[in-house]
């Protein structure tokens, strides 16, 4: 009996289940679709709201372009959890004999890696709709957007385990999210604003802040992970 | 499944709960439980709605930690350490109040992620094997949501079984099973209690698979309130506190 059954290690358990999430989206493309709608029309209304001459666009279409990437992060990152419950899948995950972190670092890489792709469509038309030239400066500002965004993917992955088992989950994700990204929003506005400007450069406190910030959460999750996904 | 022949008492786990109790805020879920079971035994759980069985069992499945009092695993060699949680999992499969199973992938593709998480070799051809006993192989492709209520239950039952655990913990298994499915379930836990697995059951009404049972416990609000024992009249109790629903009783047993 049990012949079978290991331990497996963090990183492969950590891909599995970043495998199944990729499945799992990519048979229905319910939270991309939904997100990717999300996030334009935010930024298309403030486009319509402001109508942000070129420099206007320079000075606050970064902070447009990350509030509008947080706005449409706690969407998506909402049923990152919950939807874990509706066949009780969750407990199945935990039952494995898996570090429990790997069920967070799974979904944790994989909200990453879909806040990505909806990065990829959002910057075009954010391009466009502020008349922002963002050609010159793309190398930088993808290392900003992957050094945000992983940032939001982690604390929002980890609120989004905590959310889960409250009663009123829908809104305590955002009510969570977003006071504890701020730090992280003024920095990658800040970068994001110093790349946008007439003579471009990449502050290099702000990315500090920025990896200071994503190597806190992420090691905070690591750390504790495995609390959150207990009754 | 790959159920091996190994017998009991050398590999099978004792489950003991020692005044355990759980609280849910104010809602007392389950008081002051102390309970053993050895390796190898079948314990029925039976009671209404709300009694604490499920409770007990996702405690015993390590999804719960109990408010106060301890749950140790021990195997049977003497003066063993009590397991660590990341070794006792490797020991439990599960069946649910839900199906644990993804809706948005197939029956293989499920059976196959938890191969791997379950780190069993060459999980394609475990979770193919799997679906043969559960009559589901010529619908291994098909998403689960596809599936009737009593499909998704002999799919998370392969899925409980995938490791061979030796100890299964069984939240109401024959819930949405039709007659053959209720027989199957029969006869597989039937084979699995030869290879020595100890088996935790609950229900609140009767059921084929009960008739298995070597032990039944009795609660009521939280509470054990009687207790077979492994010799005791285990049958006497199941027919008392379960609702005759599908009861078909072996002669035999």
């Amino acid at each position: 009996m049990n012949q079978g059954a290991k331990s497996v290690s963090l990183t492969r358990a950590t891909f599995a289940v970043f495998s199944k999430e990729l499945r799992v989206e990519f048979r229905s493309f319910e939270l991309l679709t939904s997100t990717i709608v999300f996030a334009l029309v935010v930024v298309f209304v403030f486009s319509f709201a402001f109508n942000p001459s070129a420099a206007d666009s320079r000075r606050f279409g970064a902070g447009f372009l990350w509030i509008a990437l947080l706005f449409a992060s706690s969407l998506m990152l909402q049923p990152s959890f919950t939807r874990e419950r509706t066949n009780d899948t969750l407990a199945a995950l935990v039952l494995a004999p898996i570090d429990p972190f790997a069920i967070i670092a799974g979904k944790l890489f994989a909200n990453f890696f879909f806040l990505v792709l909806v990065e990829l469509i959002l910057l075009p038309a954010f391009s466009v709709l502020y008349n922002v030239p963002l050609l010159g400066v793309i190398g930088q500002l993808a290392g900003v957007m992957l050094l945000g965004t992983f940032g939001i993917a982690t604390v929002g992955t980890v609120f989004a385990a905590i959310a889960s088992q409250a009663r009123m989950r829908e809104l305590l994700l955002p009510l969570l999210l977003v006071p504890v990204v701020v730090p992280l929003l003024i920095a990658c506005s800040g970068a994001t604003m110093a790349l946008l400007a007439d003579t471009p450069e990449l502050p290099l406190s702000w990315v500090a802040v920025m990896a200071c910030f994503d190597l806190m959460f992420f090691t905070a999750a690591w750390l504790f992970g495995g609390y959150l996904l207990e009754e | 499944m790959s159920a091996s022949a190994t017998t009991t008492a050398d590999t099978g786990l004792s489950i003991s709960f020692t005044d355990v109790e759980k609280r849910y805020g104010s809602h007392v879920a389950l008081r002051r439980l102390s309970l053993k079971i050895a390796p190898g035994e079948f314990v029925a759980l039976v009671g209404a709605n709300g009694s604490g069985k499920t409770t007990l069992l996702r405690m015993a499945a390590l999804l719960s930690r109990p408010t106060s009092g301890k749950i140790q695993f021990q195997n049977a060699i003497p003066n063993s350490e009590a397991l660590a949680p990341a070794d006792i999992k490797l020991h439990i499969g599960m069946v649910g109040h839900f199906t644990m199973l993804y809706d948005e992938l197939s029956a293989e593709e499920n059976l196959r992620f938890f191969a791997k998480l379950s780190g069993l070799d060459n999980p394609d051809r475990i979770a193919a094997e799997a679906l043969i006993p559960a009559g589901l192989s010529p619908r291994a492709k098909d998403l689960v949501r596809t599936f009737s209520r009593g499909m998704r239950q002999r799919l998370a039952i392969a899925r409980a079984l995938l490791a061979d655990p030796s100890i299964l913990l069984l939240d109401e298994p024959a819930a949405g099973l039709d007659r053959e499915g209720a027989a199957w379930l029969a006869q597989t836990l039937s084979s699995l209690r030869k290879t020595g697995a100890t088996v935790i059951m609950s229900s609140h009404g009767q059921s084929e698979a009960l008739t298995l049972a070597t032990r039944a416990i009795a609660m009521r609000n939280g509470t054990l309130i009687e207790d077979s024992g492994p010799n005791g009249n285990a049958r006497a109790i199941i027919e008392r506190e379960a609702a005759p629903i599908t009861g078909i009783w072996d002669s035999a047993q």
